[in-house]
């Protein structure tokens, strides 16, 4: 805990570093609450959205009472915070209520947003009582032409400037980020130079790229049109290093810490420690991940029988089977570069362990630009690794 | 600024307080009491004894009588944490005094 006033009664600290949030098992830092799959946006990347006008989905969603009662539990639970995102989670009539009650629960709020249903009375609302956490603005493009062929929706790109004008003028603390796509690409500079004269941005915008495929693997054609936007892993490579002067040496640090073989243990990252909320009431272990046995139907439990019992068995029991995945994966020392996870994996093809090529190709062209790989080696080969992770 | 003993004082409709944990922490809820990312207020141990007795009901007085019975200090001691603790949530905007019934 770090005081940071001379109280000797009160102490102003840091949330993310309090002991009450670090390893506990059944405490709840943050809940992710995806209020909706719906969307004002059609984005030709996307891999979640829905029309905004899908009634079938709409009456799926959970209600304005089934996620108060999420919310609660959260809270009691101990989450600080929770992140409302989507689809566009401004679609939903109820959002007022819903950021309303999350604040009056002293939980703070992280809202993504596209920003085009920002309105004059939400922003007030938001300049008078705060989220406490910075809201997150996707930017399409910087023109019209641009923003208009990423988001599919005339109109959107003035809705969209007008949103953040509002959110500038009402002095509600907002960061932009961006997806890299090939309408956009030339907008990159401008984009940039813009986040900079942005009041709350202290770092440079972070971008998407190497896009995910339709989570609920409902639309083949859409994930044909996803897989033909995303750069090649050379051009990320590049990108990456481009939006971050720091990149080389943070990737150097992180590879440090976050490299080695996973085995044939598929959650080895963080899933499931946290709780993610779909719109239809079903906690996943991760916002990507809904595999329909790796979900947990909130409406027949709880919050905490999940997070006590049902991921921790399914983060212990979810084993790799597949021979390809546990010849390559499993002995892969590239794990902290690899977007490789049971979730992309279900995502791409269907199961939860089969290795996602794209991924593989991605990390292993960063791991040849960090000095880890040299030209045709293939990382589940490198028995060296731990001396290659020393010497970068 | 002055705290008086005789005054009843409340949280303010312009914070949440939770407790976790046994540990007291307050949130602001309206714009201008803290609201930078990542910022909490939490109370000690004597800070929380003295909150857990702030119910908008008893007068600080009461509280302090209170306190003297349930904790061993030196004459004044419990009279100035409460009073100073006051002082400071008050001027955070965090308690407010409340007409006393």
């Amino acid at each position: 805990m770090s005081a940071v006033n001379p109280s000797p009664y009160a102490a102003k600290v840091s949330a993310s570093r309090h002991p009450l949030w670090k390893n506990r098992a059944h405490f709840l830092g943050r809940l992710d609450l995806e209020l909706t799959e719906r969307c004002n946006n059609d984005c030709i990347h996307c891999c979640i959205n829905l029309p905004a006008d899908d009634r079938v989905a709409r009456r799926r969603e959970l209600t304005t009472s089934g996620i108060i009662a999420i919310l609660k539990e959260a809270a009691a639970l101990g989450a600080l915070s929770v992140r409302f995102t989507g689809g566009e989670p401004l679609v939903r009539e109820d959002f007022q209520d819903l950021y309303l009650f999350a604040r009056r629960l002293g939980l703070k709020v992280m809202l993504f947003t596209n920003a085009r249903l920002i309105t004059t009375d939400l922003a007030r609302l938001f300049a008078r009582i705060p989220p406490l956490e910075k809201i997150e603005v996707t930017v399409y493009g910087m023109r019209r032409e641009s923003y208009e062929a990423v988001s599919r929706v005339p109109g959107s790109f003035e809705e969209f400037r007008r949103g953040v004008g509002l959110l500038l003028n009402k002095k509600v603390p907002f960061v932009v980020k961006g997806a890299v796509l090939p309408p956009n690409i030339r907008d990159l500079e401008e984009f940039e130079t813009w986040a900079e004269t942005l009041p709350a941005m202290d770092t440079p915008p972070q971008y998407s790229m190497f896009f995910d495929l339709r989570g609920r693997r409902d639309s083949p054609f859409k994930n044909r049109l996803i897989r033909s936007l995303r750069v090649s892993p050379e051009d990320g490579v590049i990108l990456l290093r481009r939006q971050d002067r720091a990149y080389l040496q943070e990737m150097r640090q992180f590879c440090g810490k976050f490299m080695g073989p996973s085995g044939d243990l598929l959650f080895s990252c963080r899933a499931g420690h946290g709780a993610c909320v779909d719109a239809y009431g079903k906690l996943q272990p991760c916002l990507l991940m809904r595999h329909p046995d790796m979900v947990y139907d909130l409406k027949k439990g709880s919050l905490k029988k999940a997070l006590t019992n049902f991921f921790p068995r399914l983060r212990e029991e979810t084993r790799a089977t597949n021979p390809d995945y546990l010849a390559r994966c499993a002995r892969c020392f590239l794990k902290g570069l690899c977007e490789q996870c049971p979730a992309k994996s279900w995502s791409e093809h269907g199961t939860l362990d089969t290795p996602v090529e794209y991924l593989c190709r991605v990390a292993h062209v960063q791991a040849r630009d960090l000095g880890l790989l040299r030209e045709r080696e293939r990382a589940w080969e490198v028995n060296d690794w731990k001396e290659r992770i020393v010497q970068i | 600024m002055t705290i008086s003993p005789d005054a009843v004082y409340a949280v303010s409709d312009d914070v949440v307080a939770r407790e976790i944990e046994g540990e007291i922490i307050i949130v602001p809820l309206v714009a201008g009491i803290g609201d930078l990312e990542d910022e909490l207020f939490t109370l000690n141990e004597t800070g929380k004894a003295i909150w857990d007795k702030l119910d908008g009901r008893r007068r600080l007085t009461e509280v302090i009588q209170e306190l003297s019975a349930e904790y061993q200090a030196a004459p004044g001691e419990i009279e100035a944490d409460v009073l100073g603790l006051t002082a400071e949530l008050v001027r955070r905007r965090m308690l407010v005094a409340v007409p006393a019934s």
